[in-house]
């Protein structure tokens, strides 16, 4: 028999094998969930989750698909989080700083408590890269928060209001698309395929008989 | 941290590693290859699958589990709705809030049409959100959309579709500037050069990526657009049922509101089916990469409807699910893993096959080597093959994997498991829907009008097996055009009067054949309470 833990969803006690994620055990305990489970693995970030184990001052958050039950752990999950997400046009907003403080002037509002990054579920330096947008330094805080899942957990800490994975995610596409080196090779055959440059090798394979396409296959050269 | 069961192969592995990263495995022959799949494959163990008795496919063979959906009963009657008032009434339905749904949705609105997406549970908890490897493109001097074509062709076993996958191949450069353009960033020299690699069964180094967040940076990016365009997106709301008008064609869907059961009616001039793949179907009991509600419903809702299957009985097990801890048992472990150097090898440190090889037949030989070999590494609740990890790091240098796949590192990092140091252990998971609806080369299905359909929901496209990254590619190219079709189609289409006829007409036929089920479809989200036999697939 497997080792049993007891854990307490939205305070009511359960007994669940041990080696269960949070989310396995709430489904083991009989939830089905539909809310706070998306991919299950720890990309999507629906699953934030607040616990506490007894007896320690401490309040933790994390992902409920990313971690395991624990003996007397008291959880709350946390499935949304009104977080404010602003509009924009990607083809008329220029990268600079002005644009960080027209659509998220709150940020400048930060009391460096540093909350945001002692919660983060994926232990970024959250309070880093809002300071990096502050600065317009919008690479740098591309950089510093491109793992993040925008589960909301370090904004539901944030004195400010800050909605830190929107500023970020904005930050991301200015870099990705302004800033980040254009990419000559792409744009060239771009262009060659819109002039018809292998629309014959194309067609041409597209018309061989399954034996012959087996022949080129089976003898094509790979790159090393 | 490996408890001591482990230590014994370890240890072998360790000491053959310097050997390994040197030695170059043979590429197994085609016949080779053949046999290994026939002996081996899921695919080719007969009694999974089910032969279907009605609807469009009627006499093909789809997996078990499958068949059950399809020739299932509706969840509703037509009577529990009123197709009189509709609750939206919209030019272009979206169904399914992933990679291909929200492609289509930019497009759609870029085209000028009401769009509207409605998806099962957020905007983003999806499929492409988990894809980690990478996005293929032909963008290099040394490659060019032919050759990329004949990988893709030769790796599905040349069943593809051929004007799909020329369609596939000529649009993907401009699939990649597309998204470069929303902001998408994607790993770069610093002269903008494309960083790019090898991935299974390519013959050219053309996988584009966003580390080993590659799904998840396109997907933020499309739901971000999508927000910023003031689309309507639905969410938490599943379709249920499409609705047709009186010409037969689609013409809407009727929702489910996931958490109130709450029916609503959404009229539409025309509808897109963009509801992913079958992973939580969990096929002959595998475990699965896939997101929570990838549940086939999109075959389910168009077979229903009257549209037609293609490759419905080819699913694709990826080679590298994570065996150990139980914790991520099915998760996936990426392919780039493999690309940046990692080889396979068996409990006795024995590289058994070259890491490269296709999706299916790197599965089958991982297979073969936990059975019948009896090579593989018992994990306590199975066997599995190591990754040899620590690879990477020799080969590219100290820094890699965190560079390069930090995702991975994290993943196994929270139970105690440095993979710069250790292997790991892997075992096939159930990953993609090689199969689907059959489109023509608008992305419109080839019977039923109106009604199209984008991304892993459709089959015919990569043929019998898929390669890595060319998945994350279909969604954008052929989302993106279900989306403009879609929209000019609307202009020009008159919707009759609303009819779910179809599902009485379902029931007759399965009547008629003579099929007693209780089951209901689609199946919305897989049920893990209690059921011990499913706990042990998480
Ligand atoms: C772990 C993992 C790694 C991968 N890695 C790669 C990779 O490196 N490269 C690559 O090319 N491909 C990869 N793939 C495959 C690729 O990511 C998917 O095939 C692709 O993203 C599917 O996109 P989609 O839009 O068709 O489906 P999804 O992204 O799954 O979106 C479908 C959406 O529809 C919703 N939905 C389902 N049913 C309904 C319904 N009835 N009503 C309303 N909404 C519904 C779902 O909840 C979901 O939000 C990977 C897949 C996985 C799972
Ligand atoms: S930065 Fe905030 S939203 Fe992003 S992963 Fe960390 S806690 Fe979640
Ligand atoms: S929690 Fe808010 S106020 Fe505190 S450091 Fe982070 S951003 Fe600043
Ligand atoms: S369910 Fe997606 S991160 Fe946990």
């Amino acid at each position: 028999m497997e080792n049993m833990v007891n854990i307490f969803l939205f305070g009511k006690k359960y007994t669940v094998p041990e080696n269960l994620t949070i989310m396995r055990a709430m489904e083991y305990a009989g939830y089905q969930l539909v809310r706070g489970c998306g991919c299950r693995n720890g990309f999507c970030g629906a699953c934030a989750t607040i616990y506490r184990i007894k007896g320690d001052r401490e309040l933790k958050v994390c992902l409920a698909c990313q971690t395991k039950v624990e003996n007397d752990m008291y959880v709350a999950t946390l499935p949304f989080f009104p977080l404010v997400k602003q509009v924009y046009d990607m083809e008329s907003i220029k990268p600079t700083e002005a644009v960080m403080m027209q659509l998220y002037p709150e940020i400048y509002a930060c009391i460096g408590c540093n909350a945001c990054t002692k919660s983060c579920t994926q232990g970024l330096n959250v309070m880093q890269y809002i300071a990096y947008a502050q600065r317009g330094e919008f690479e740098k805080c591309a950089e510093e928060s491109f793992d993040c899942v925008m589960c909301g957990v370090c904004s539901s800490r944030c004195p400010a209001g800050i909605s830190h994975p929107q500023v970020a995610m904005l930050a991301r596409r200015l870099n990705g698309k302004y800033l980040a080196p254009e990419c000559g090779h792409l744009k060239d055959r771009v262009q060659e395929i819109k002039d018809g440059t292998f629309n014959e090798l194309l067609e041409n394979l597209m018309q061989k008989p399954v034996a012959e396409m087996k022949e080129l296959y089976n003898n094509r050269e790979i790159e090393k | 941290m490996y408890s001591e069961a482990f230590k014994e192969s370890l240890k072998a592995v360790e000491a053959a590693r310097e050997a390994n990263i040197a030695y170059e495995p043979a590429r197994m022959t085609a016949k080779e290859k053949e046999d290994l799949l026939a002996a081996y494959h899921p695919d080719y163990k007969q009694d999974e699958f089910s032969i279907l008795q009605i609807g469009p496919n009627k006499g093909e063979k789809v997996p078990k589990e499958l068949a059950e959906m399809l020739q299932a009963h509706s969840r509703i009657a037509a009577g529990d709705v009123d197709l009189t008032t509709p609750d939206y009434d919209v030019d272009v339905l979206i169904i399914g809030g992933g990679g291909a749904g929200t492609s289509a949705a930019i497009e759609a609105h870029e085209a000028g049409a009401n769009v509207m997406i409605v998806t099962k549970l957020r905007m983003g908890d999806a499929n492409t959100m988990m894809a980690e490897g990478g996005i293929q493109a032909a963008d290099k001097p040394n490659d060019s959309p032919a050759i990329h074509y004949l990988d893709a062709f030769g790796g599905g076993h040349f069943a593809a579709k051929p004007e799909l996958l020329a369609k596939l191949v000529g649009d993907a450069p401009e699939a990649i500037l597309w998204l470069n353009e929303l902001g998408v960033e994607f790993d770069k020299a610093p002269d903008g050069t494309m960083i790019t690699t090898h991935g299974g069964g390519t013959s050219r180094k053309r996988m584009h990526a966003a580390k080993d967040y590659s799904g998840a940076e396109i997907m933020r990016t499309l739901r971000d657009e999508v927000l910023n365009r003031g689309i309507n997106v639905v969410d938490f709301t599943s379709a249920v049922e499409l609705i047709l008008d009186d010409k037969g064609n689609a013409a809407g869907a009727v929702l489910m509101n996931m958490e109130t059961g709450d029916l609503l009616v959404a009229k539409a001039k025309t509808v897109i089916i963009a509801t992913g793949g079958a992973g939580r179907m969990h096929y002959q009991g595998f475990p699965t990469s896939n997101h929570y509600g990838a549940t086939a419903d999109g075959l389910v809702l168009g077979y229903r409807a009257g549209a037609k299957l293609l490759y419905a009985d080819t699913l694709q097990y990826h080679p590298t699910g994570a065996a150990y801890p139980e914790q991520i048992f099915g998760a996936l472990v990426t392919e780039k893993v493999r690309s940046l150097g990692a080889k396979l090898v068996n409990r006795d440190g024995k590289v058994f096959m070259h890491p490269l090889e296709t999706r299916d037949v790197s599965a089958a030989s991982i297979i073969r080597e936990c059975s019948d070999r009896g090579e593989g590494v018992d994990t306590g609740s199975g066997f599995g093959v190591w990754l040899d990890t620590p690879m990477i790091e020799k080969i590219g240098g100290e820094g890699t994997i965190e560079k390069r796949i930090p995702a991975m590192m994290r993943m196994f990092g929270k139970y105690g498991i440095d993979i710069r140091k250790e292997p790991i252990l892997v075992y096939p998971t159930l990953h993609y829907q090689n199969g689907g609806l059959d489109i023509d080369v608008d992305g419109q299905t080839t019977n039923v009008k109106n009604l199209y359909v984008a991304g892993e929901a459709v089959g015919g496209i990569h043929g019998r097996n898929r390669l890595m990254g060319n998945s994350l590619l279909d969604i954008i190219v052929f989302g993106r055009n279900a989306g403009q079709h879609a929209a000019a189609k609307a202009k020009e289409t008159e919707v009759g009067a609303l009819t779910l006829a179809h599902i009485a007409a379902f029931d007759a036929e399965r009547e008629a054949a003579g099929i007693e089920t209780d089951a209901v479809s689609p199946k919305l989200l897989p049920d893990y309470r209690y059921n011990e036999a499913e706990q042990s697939k998480k």
